[in-house]
């Protein structure tokens, strides 16, 4: 166990984050700081790659740093084909995206330092999660990349929609990463293990659990909602506030995926299990379905895309949901046949990436360059943007599934799993099965309409210069350059699928389906033409009807005014927010009076039941008299005294003589502690005893009327009894304190403060060394209470002079 | 705070803040064996602090020490934090703290704790948060 190149190389985007700031005040504006940034996806991309060879032939390298070793958290690093590709769509794409915002971002106009923070932040905490093995290092980095995505979606804060789509994503992903926590807690109550490794290897243990099913749903709760399934996908379309570049990186090629990630790395775990199986591909279709047919309706051409993306997402999430009946055989030939559906879903998972973000970059490179992405005001940008126009076409036709382009033959794969799944004996899929290759073609037409209108209606047709607020011409080349990249990658992705199949695919399959390892693997070999087959003639069947649909778009559109434009989902999510919040304003009006007094009642009554409950309920009233110390004349006085001065401050007639008994009362307690010999102990109670009195001299004036005609703070049958409570149960507590010893004393070892510590002063030992966490946290807390006050108190008076 | 002129206050206290100061800074240091530390000598300091806002009123003595009281608390939690932290370069845990015995040129044989450099962070805490409070509220009029 310890700490080693690969973590603090995970690490990196975090370290270089701090130095952003002071780069960007350096440079800015004389060097883009993007430029700064770049490097960083592009070494961890080469870094990444040299690790193709060790992990092609399906090893894997885990690395263990200690972190919080006492509670068995350690970050640690697990490297397998899975994660592998993760981290290379993640640097890769990043390094791309970074180049791309370079030029889309002005160097002039934009908080360049806060936008690089956030995106390597959200590098580091999305590495984070791929490479973590253990459960709670990977959910803080989910986490993060929730807050990250949040803030890189509220980058334009200013904007009204920008807040609230970043609310949304942030309410709806944390919601579903909490409910993963509570996923993760019952793994650890099952497999008592925090590794995702011995977790897999306790499998048998699991299947039989009663907490099986819960962890289960809890943690799809958490991969659903990043990964934008329906009906959790209401916030993907909101989230494309966020600067174009963002939407590409973030909001399609990588964070959206993590929910895939997640539920490819547990298949090895719940996969096999009939729930699994009919959760996953089932709400995986479903969204599939309904991303594609909603997409054709938008008008926003980034709105398009974000249904697309909801829409692809569940196409992956079904294959693997579908091919997680894989697990459940143990024959190689059964293994192999389902095993379809897994590979599919990495291909495409890698496809969608390609093509979805040249497509991204290309609207923002039309909104860059046009001043709108709204599907009515563009047209005939066909031969104002040639190159764009090019990179558009081959990343729609992909998505279409047409070829040359590799969207076809993860199309072909996605059919071929889901006819494969058709043959299944098992989880009633004899029965039902066939519903899914249906709703997989119907789906799959509307893609291929959506991906039409976002390609002719926006390069088609007539230009109308007077409705775009820019003149359109052609972007710059480094705007073009990673798109092109892209769009290249999807066309050799076509012509040397195996090339990536035999480095990429197959380690990742092996580790999504760890029967395919035992049965010796399986012969992955993706090819475009399979000869006449039932899924080439779905593909055609697309083709055709689609085009005809798309042709006859006008005559049947009209259907969508049957559903409101919003969509129920965000009607019933506004609503809920709004109930929500009146719900727990009323709620909170009704106990924060904002007077102190009724604030110390609550205080006071929670201690008395917490204490005074656990005192009773534990048998905790045992007094022991026999050990005490003969008690003094002196004592006898002081402790006299003290009544005296507290009865005083009670029935004083005015504030003053009240501020002064008290003070009297301090005074008379460190007295005690002189007699206790415990010269620190009251040297600080004399100090703070001063220091008191001369605040509450100071806010003398400040405080309301002591006594209102006469009548003092009044009596009040509640206080009485909450203060006797008090009284009672400190003292009480105090004497069965003594006369209870559930453990061996500690004092002997702070007794030995001058040989451990080379202090004679045991208190102080304490203070600073044996217990020095203590203190830190207290002058922490301290520091806080002046800030707190100090801000109060400032808010307050700048408030004060605003209204004036 | 505007206050009285009072001749008797401010002679006795041109005594006394130095006296407190001093006893202070000794209580400060004496905290290794002897009653004292941190706490109570950052303490010490704030109270000569409120008695000098007390005498005069808190513009002019602001004016003299131009210190941003909020400043010095934060140094203090950084201080403290940072020793704790140094203990990393020894591969030891968070927050341990060591002592050895030197021989310096003036002070002869002396014991040289780190947990005093912790102890200073605590002090600049203390005085930092308590000043700042008793700073705003009597701003505020």
């Amino acid at each position: 166990m310890s700490w080693s190149w690969f973590h603090i190389i995970i690490l990196i985007p975090f370290i270089f984050a701090i130095f952003v700031p002071i780069l960007y005040k350096q440079f800015n504006p004389r060097i883009h700081t993007g430029w700064f940034v770049l490097f960083i996806p592009v070494f961890l991309f080469i870094y990444f790659l040299r690790f193709i060879p060790k992990l092609s032939n399906g090893e894997s390298i885990l690395l263990t740093a200690p972190w919080i070793p006492s509670v068995g958290i350690n970050f640690s690093t697990y490297l397998d084909g899975l994660s592998l590709i993760f981290g290379l769509l993640i640097s890769g794409v990043g390094a791309l995206v970074v180049l791309y915002s370079i030029y889309y971002m002005s160097k002039d106009r934009e908080a360049l330092h806060n936008f690089y923070v956030y995106i390597l932040l959200f590098m580091g905490a999305m590495l984070g999660v791929v490479f973590s093995d253990n459960l709670f290092v990977l959910y803080v980095f989910w986490e993060l990349t929730s807050i990250s995505s949040f803030l890189l979606i509220a980058y334009w804060y200013e904007r009204k929609r920008s807040r609230y789509g970043a609310q949304k994503s942030m309410l709806i992903t944390i919601f579903g990463g909490l409910s993963m926590l509570a996923g993760f807690v019952m793994l650890w109550m099952m497999t008592d293990s925090f590794s995702i490794r011995e977790i897999i290897s306790q499998r048998d243990v699991l299947a039989g659990h009663s907490l099986f099913l819960p962890a289960m749903l809890l943690l799809l709760l958490g991969a659903f909602t990043k990964s934008a399934q329906f009906p959790f996908s209401i916030w993907l379309p909101d989230a494309m506030e966020a600067p174009t570049p963002i939407s590409a990186y973030l909001h399609s090629a990588t964070m959206v995926k993590a929910g895939i990630y997640l539920v490819a790395r547990f298949t090895p775990v719940f996969g096999g299990s009939v729930e699994w199986f009919w959760i996953v591909s089932g709400i995986g279709i479903i969204t599939l379905l309904y991303g594609s047919i909603t997409a054709v309706r938008q008008i926003d051409l980034k709105a398009l895309l974000a249904y697309s993306t909801i829409s692809q997402l569940g196409l992956i999430m079904s294959l693997l949901g579908l091919g997680s009946a894989s697990v459940y055989y143990v024959n190689q030939e059964e293994i192999a046949f389902y095993a379809v559906a897994v590979l599919a879903a990495i291909f495409h998972l890698i496809n969608h990436a390609t093509f979805k973000g040249s497509l991204f970059m290309v609207v923002g490179i039309i909104d860059h360059e046009t001043g709108t992405r709204n599907i009515r005001r563009l047209g005939g940008l066909l031969s104002l943007m040639p190159i764009s126009f090019t990179i558009a076409l081959i990343g729609s036709f992909s998505m279409a599934g047409l070829p040359p382009f590799n969207g076809f033959l993860s199309k072909e794969m996605f059919f071929t799993g889901v006819l494969n799944s058709t043959s299944l004996p098992i989880y009633g899929m004899d029965k039902f099965g066939v519903i899914f290759p249906i709703i997989a073609w119907i789906a799959s037409i509307f893609t291929f309409i959506y991906c039409m209108i976002l390609l002719f209606k926006t390069f088609t047709g007539r230009h109308y210069p007077e409705r775009l607020e820019k003149e359109a011409h052609e972007a710059p080349i480094g705007m073009l350059i990673p798109p092109v990249i892209m769009a290249s990658l999807v066309i050799i992705l076509f012509f040397f699928p195996n090339l990536l199949s035999e480095y990429l695919l197959q380690p990742a399959l092996m580790a999504i389906l760890p029967g395919v390892v035992e049965t010796g693997g399986i012969d992955v070999h993706i090819s475009a033409w399979h000869g006449w087959t039932t899924e080439l003639f779905m593909t055609l069947g697309v083709v055709g009807i689609g085009t005809i649909m798309y042709m006859t778009l006008g005559k049947w559109k009209g259907i969508y005014r049957l559903f409101s434009q919003e969509g129920r989902l965000n009607i019933l999510y506004d609503q809920g927010i709004i109930n929500l919040e009146s719900f727990s304003q009323n709620l909170t009006n009704r106990y924060m009076t904002g007077s102190v007094r009724t604030y110390l009642v609550y205080i006071f009554t929670f201690m008395i039941l917490m204490v005074g409950g656990s005192l009773v309920l534990l048998n905790g009233l045992t007094y022991d008299f026999t050990n005490d110390a003969p008690i003094t004349i002196y004592e006898i006085g002081i402790v006299v005294g003290i009544i005296i001065s507290g009865v005083i401050v009670v029935f004083a007639k005015s504030r003053l003589t009240a501020i002064i008994a008290l003070g009297a009362l301090g005074y008379l307690v460190s007295i005690l502690f002189v007699l206790f010999r415990a010269p620190d102990l009251a040297l600080t109670q004399l100090v703070v005893e001063t220091a008191t009195v001369a605040l509450f001299l100071l806010c003398f004036y400040h405080l309301p009327e002591f006594k209102k005609k006469g009548k003092g703070v009044g009596f009040k049958f509640t206080n009485l009894v909450i203060s006797l409570g008090v009284g009672v149960l400190v003292t009480t507590f105090a004497l069965s304190a003594d006369g209870t010893r559930l453990f061996e004393p500690i004092s002997g070892f702070f007794e030995q403060s001058y040989e451990l510590a080379g202090a004679k002063n045991i208190v102080n030992a304490i203070l600073v060394d044996f217990r020095g966490f203590d203190t830190m946290l207290e002058i922490v807390v301290l520091m806080i209470a002046a800030l707190g006050v100090y801000t109060l108190i400032k808010l307050r008076l700048a408030r004060r002079d605003g209204e004036e | 705070m505007k206050r009285a002129n009072d001749l008797l206050l401010k002679a006795v206290n041109k005594v006394a803040v130095l006296i407190i100061l001093t006893f202070s800074i000794n209580l400060f240091f004496s905290g290794h064996h002897h009653p004292g530390g941190g706490f109570i000598g950052g303490l010490g300091v704030s109270a000569a602090l409120i008695l000098l806002f007390l005498t005069y009123d808190i513009e002019t003595v602001t004016e003299n020490i131009p210190v941003d009281f909020k400043k010095v608390g934060a140094v203090g939690v950084l201080i403290a934090l940072v020793t704790g932290m140094g203990s990393f370069f020894f591969d030891a845990a968070f927050l341990s703290q060591t002592f050895g015995y030197f021989d310096l040129p003036v002070f002869g044989k002396t014991e040289l704790a780190t947990a005093l450099l912790f102890d200073l962070g605590v002090a600049l805490a203390v005085i930092g948060s308590s000043v700042t409070i008793i700073q705003t509220i009597s701003e505020d009029e």
